[in-house]
């Protein structure tokens, strides 16, 4: 086996446990490349089935060419979509402008408890990894979150040789298949597996998205990629941080630590 | 404030070649001996770090108003930038020359040990860091042993703040052979032991001049040379079932297989059900031009069989000549990080990969504090409780039996985990060195039963009573073979047809083959609990007298006896008491070592949970013993003539030539308890 094979060996083992383990689950997509290439990897642990709903929690903020890449996925590839929007916070004027922090808790923060909540999933999986972050790198691949979805990262379960936390009343456990990819390891399988990925991504008039989020809030990164391989010969070289573009995470030392804290993906 | 640079960088990011292997490296050792400065000065001098984060972490600093603190680099979260300790494994990829790298942040703060324990089991190597003025800590060996029990085998060293020892390599050499004794203690050796001063910079990836007399590779060099772990090849099939799925007319099963192959064709046995089936193929998607026929180690399938065979989750799917042993009991080393102790007698879900019951505690041996300053001397060597970061040898008694192997068995086999609450609270490694494979044996085929022309009912009414079985168990020398000759000449006064099968007298013959170890003793239980039976079917009253130390076996004797009376005898003497009395002086042996898994001393006993008589010899006269056992006899199983010999039948033999009587009789133990005079005429007493 080589490394991208062990990997997504992994990566399946944990779908499949959460499967087996979880009476309700759920999976938290974006459409991004890393949700991209977890939901073909849940394609591949079920032999080309999505046994459970995947959540979009729209901000009302991607841009256009994000939602038309979400509608035609979820057609092809015959998804039980669940869009969660937190209307009313739209409906009172919740936008960027009145404080990203402010602005990512209500409308993706609080719109995913809100969805959790509702449909009564017991298992959310996230396709976050270790290294895109410093706070993400201290998650466990299976994450107990209480009954208001909180995260405290002093207070977490161990988790050992596979064994991780399983159903508990009153709460939801978040799933991380992919913590322990890199954001090359990704890319590596995209261009592997050809999972198709927003276009995003590849560079147009010398900038590119390195992560996509927002229209507002996320900033494309100069780069002549057009495609993955070309991707995969900048990450190569590269000294920025992968969340660069990503200006909720900038507004103070800790915007990004704190949103995960309340719960954020 | 200090002025970090980016030093030339020796792991040259450029020349990567296209498949690299990932190692994961978890850095351990005392609080405050430097973890946290090494790694970040790792990062920066390997030239991992993005642009900026330098300069960020300078500016926290300068807004905290302190020098420049190298561990920011890596504590991420405000909380440990504010305590100025790690409180939670972190994970820190870089891209070295020969690999790819992710080193594990482990906490060295007395809190968080199960977050090392995280740390610890996701990494292929150990990095253990020593303070070079401090010495050894009881932290570190604490935190070596763990490794050791996480079943790691690379292990490095580096002996940190070079500088507070004036750079001496006469205290230097003096820690390496002080930490390699350590290691070897543990089963480990050292990759290597690296003096360095992650501070300034030297040894972790550049050379320097202070520490010039050191010839040995730098800890870069040292970590370049670790191995990923690699999955077990050449091992028998563990294929454990994660799950069956019926999403079309395919009904797939799914596991990981965690040694061996699998090919399409191959029969395989499923165990704990016994289960056999052949492959039928392996299914991929996307649907593969060219299906593959075989699947390895490590790998995340799915396959059909020939047949449709109901299997569930957590079976273990292995090759018929070499399946996995079936126990429901087990010893482990275990780690223990609940945070309500575990205790003797209480149950709690263990899990073996996706195989889950539930287990009850039955004992606790040689318990350690991971956290104590120092070793206690003269530990107990049995305890009631297990408290949070302790580690013991503990004994699992199982709600039903499972397949598992010894951690012995392969890399990944052997390893447990225990919840409390939903979540692992412990976890270890299974030791099964001290119980037998409970896999029924039976390699006999095509046998056809024959029917006897006489059968159990002729038989009582001709002796009077029916067959039975009397299983003495306890310690050597609790007194079994004094009761049981006892009980023999008492019963055959009385009038009752009974033999002795001593354990001692049959090792010269029936099992003069066998001798102690686990599996010898499982077959010799086993051969005198059929030969019971079989006097028991001829009319007798068998009397067992052996040790039998195994619950499960006695179990199986008593299965064996089918319908008629089993009294299970337990002569429960003290250790203490046996110890004192030890009638062959095999005590004294045993303790120096001289006898090899000796029940008490070296090897479990497993005591009756309800047995139907139970006398303490420690306590009772010979006598009084006799008495209470025959009288007990006598009311299992009457003396009688006619039909009132047969109420002991537990459930009355299957006699169809005999509809009538057979409706007469009663089908239950109960009245076997009632109590019974002896028939004027029956008894010659």
């Amino acid at each position: 086996m080589d490394d991208l094979q062990s990997l997504e060996s992994q990566t399946i083992h944990i779908v499949r446990e959460a499967f087996a383990r979880f009476e309700r689950a759920a999976m938290l997509w974006s459409f991004g490349k890393d949700s991209q290439a977890l939901l073909w990897m849940v394609r591949k642990a079920f032999f080309g089935r999505v046994p459970f709903p995947v959540v979009h929690v729209d901000t009302s903020y991607e841009p256009p060419e994000m939602l038309a890449f979400r509608d035609r996925i979820a057609k092809e590839w015959a998804l039980n979509l669940v869009v969660a929007r937190h209307d009313e916070a739209l409906a009172e004027g919740m936008a960027p402008t009145r404080g990203r922090l402010a602005c990512c808790t209500a409308l993706k923060t609080e719109a995913l408890h809100r969805v959790v909540a509702r449909r009564g999933y017991d298992a959310v999986l996230a396709g976050i990894r270790r290294d895109e972050e410093g706070t993400r790198a201290k998650e466990r691949v299976f994450s107990p979150r209480g009954s208001d979805g909180a995260y405290d990262a002093a207070r977490q379960p161990p988790e050992f040789w596979g064994y991780g936390a399983g159903p508990r009343p009153g709460g939801h456990v978040r799933i991380h298949p992919l913590l322990h990819w890199s954001e090359e390891d990704v890319w590596r399988y995209i261009a592997q597996e050809g999972v198709p990925v927003p276009d995003l991504y590849f560079a147009s008039a010398g900038k590119r998205y390195r992560s996509l989020g927002c229209a507002p809030c996320t900033k494309p990164v100069a780069s002549r990629a057009a495609d993955v391989e070309g991707i995969l010969a900048e990450l190569r070289e590269t000294r920025v941080a992968e969340r660069t573009g990503r200006l909720q995470d900038q507004e103070a030392e800790d915007t990004f630590e704190r949103l995960r804290a309340a719960g954020h993906m | 404030m200090r002025c970090p640079a980016i030093h030339d960088v020796a792991a040259s990011p450029a020349a990567a070649p296209q498949r690299r292997s990932t190692v994961r490296t978890v850095v351990v050792g005392h609080v405050d001996h430097g973890k946290s400065t090494l790694i970040g000065r790792l990062l920066a001098d390997a030239g991992a770090l993005p642009d900026g984060k330098l300069e960020a972490v300078a500016e926290m600093c300068r807004a905290r108003g302190m020098p420049f603190e190298w561990a920011f680099v890596t504590d991420a979260l405000r909380a440990e930038r504010d305590q100025g300790i790690t409180i939670e494994t972190s994970h820190v990829r870089f891209r070295g020359r020969a690999r790819d790298h992710v080193l594990l942040d482990a906490p060295g703060h007395r809190e968080f040990i199960r977050n090392m324990v995280t740390g610890a089991a996701a990494s292929d190597a150990g990095l253990l860091v020593v303070d070079a003025a401090e010495g050894i800590r009881d932290q570190a060996r604490r935190h070596a042993a763990l490794l050791a029990l996480l079943g790691h085998r690379q292990v490095a060293v580096a002996v940190n703040k070079m500088d507070l020892v004036g750079h001496d390599a006469g205290r230097f050499a003096a820690l390496t052979e002080e930490i390699a004794s350590l290691l070897a203690s543990l089963g480990l050796a050292a990759a290597s032991v690296v003096p360095t001063d992650a501070r300034a910079g030297v040894n972790v990836v550049r050379r320097g001049e202070p520490l010039s007399w050191y010839a040995g590779p730098t800890l870069l060099e040292t970590l370049e040379r670790f191995q990923s772990s690699a999955p077990a090849r050449g091992l028998p099939l563990r294929l454990p079932i994660q799950d069956v799925y019926k999403f079309d007319e395919r009904r797939i099963l799914v596991g990981r297989i965690e040694s061996g192959t699998l090919a399409v064709g191959d029969e395989i046995l499923f165990s704990p059900s016994g289960k056999t089936g052949r492959v039928a193929s392996l299914e991929g998607w996307p649907a593969p031009d060219d299906p593959p026929s075989s699947a390895a180690a490590g790998q995340s399938i799915g396959f059909t069989l020939t047949e449709q065979i109901f299997v569930e989750r957590g079976e273990v799917a292995s090759r018929a000549d070499a399946p996995p042993p079936l126990t429901d009991v087990l010893a482990a080393r275990v780690f223990w990080l609940g945070e309500e102790p575990l205790r003797v007698g209480t149950a709690c879900r263990m899990r073996s990969g996706p195989a889950e019951t539930e287990a009850v505690v039955d004992r606790i041996e040689g318990a350690v504090d991971l956290l104590a300053e120092a070793d206690r001397a003269g530990a107990q060597s049995s305890t009631d409780a297990l408290p949070r970061d302790w580690t013991a040898k503990i004994v699992l008694r199982l709600r039903r039996r499972i397949a598992l192997d010894d951690h012995r068995f392969g890399p990944t086999a052997g390893r447990i985990a225990l919840y409390q609450g939903g979540s692992p609270a412990g976890g270890g490694l299974v030791d099964l060195s001290d119980y037998p494979d409970q896999r029924p044996t039976r390699r006999s085929t095509n046998v056809t039963p024959v029917a006897h022309r006489v059968d159990a009912v002729m038989r009582a009414r001709r002796n009077g009573h029916v067959g039975g079985v009397l299983w003495f168990t306890g310690f050597s020398g609790a007194g079994k073979s004094t009761l049981a000759v006892a009980v023999e000449h008492r019963l055959h006064e009385i009038g009752y047809s009974a033999y002795l099968l001593d354990g001692d007298n049959l090792r010269n013959g029936l099992t003069a083959d066998l001798g102690f170890a686990p599996a010898d003793r499982a077959e010799n239980i086993r051969r005198v609990g059929e030969v019971a039976a079989i006097l028991a079917n001829a009319g007798m009253i068998a009397i067992a007298a052996l040790i039998s130390p195994y619950r499960a076996e006695r179990a199986k004797a008593r299965a064996a006896a089918g319908p008629h009376p089993f009294l299970e005898i337990h002569v429960a003497a003290d250790l203490a008491v046996c110890e004192a009395r030890d009638p062959k002086g095999l005590y004294r042996r045993a303790r120096a070592g001289l006898i090899a898994g000796f029940t008490g001393v070296s090897a479990p006993y497993e005591a009756p949970d309800a047995p139907e008589i139970r006398v303490d010899t420690g306590a009772e006269k010979v006598d009084a013993c006799v008495e209470a056992i025959v009288d007990r006899v006598r009311a299992a199983i009457p003396l009688g003539r006619g039909d009132r010999a047969l109420r002991a039948f537990a459930v009355f033999p299957s006699d169809d030539s005999r509809p009538d009587k057979r409706r007469k009789e009663p089908k239950t133990n109960d009245v076997a308890q009632e109590p019974v005079s002896i028939e004027d005429g029956a008894s010659p007493q």
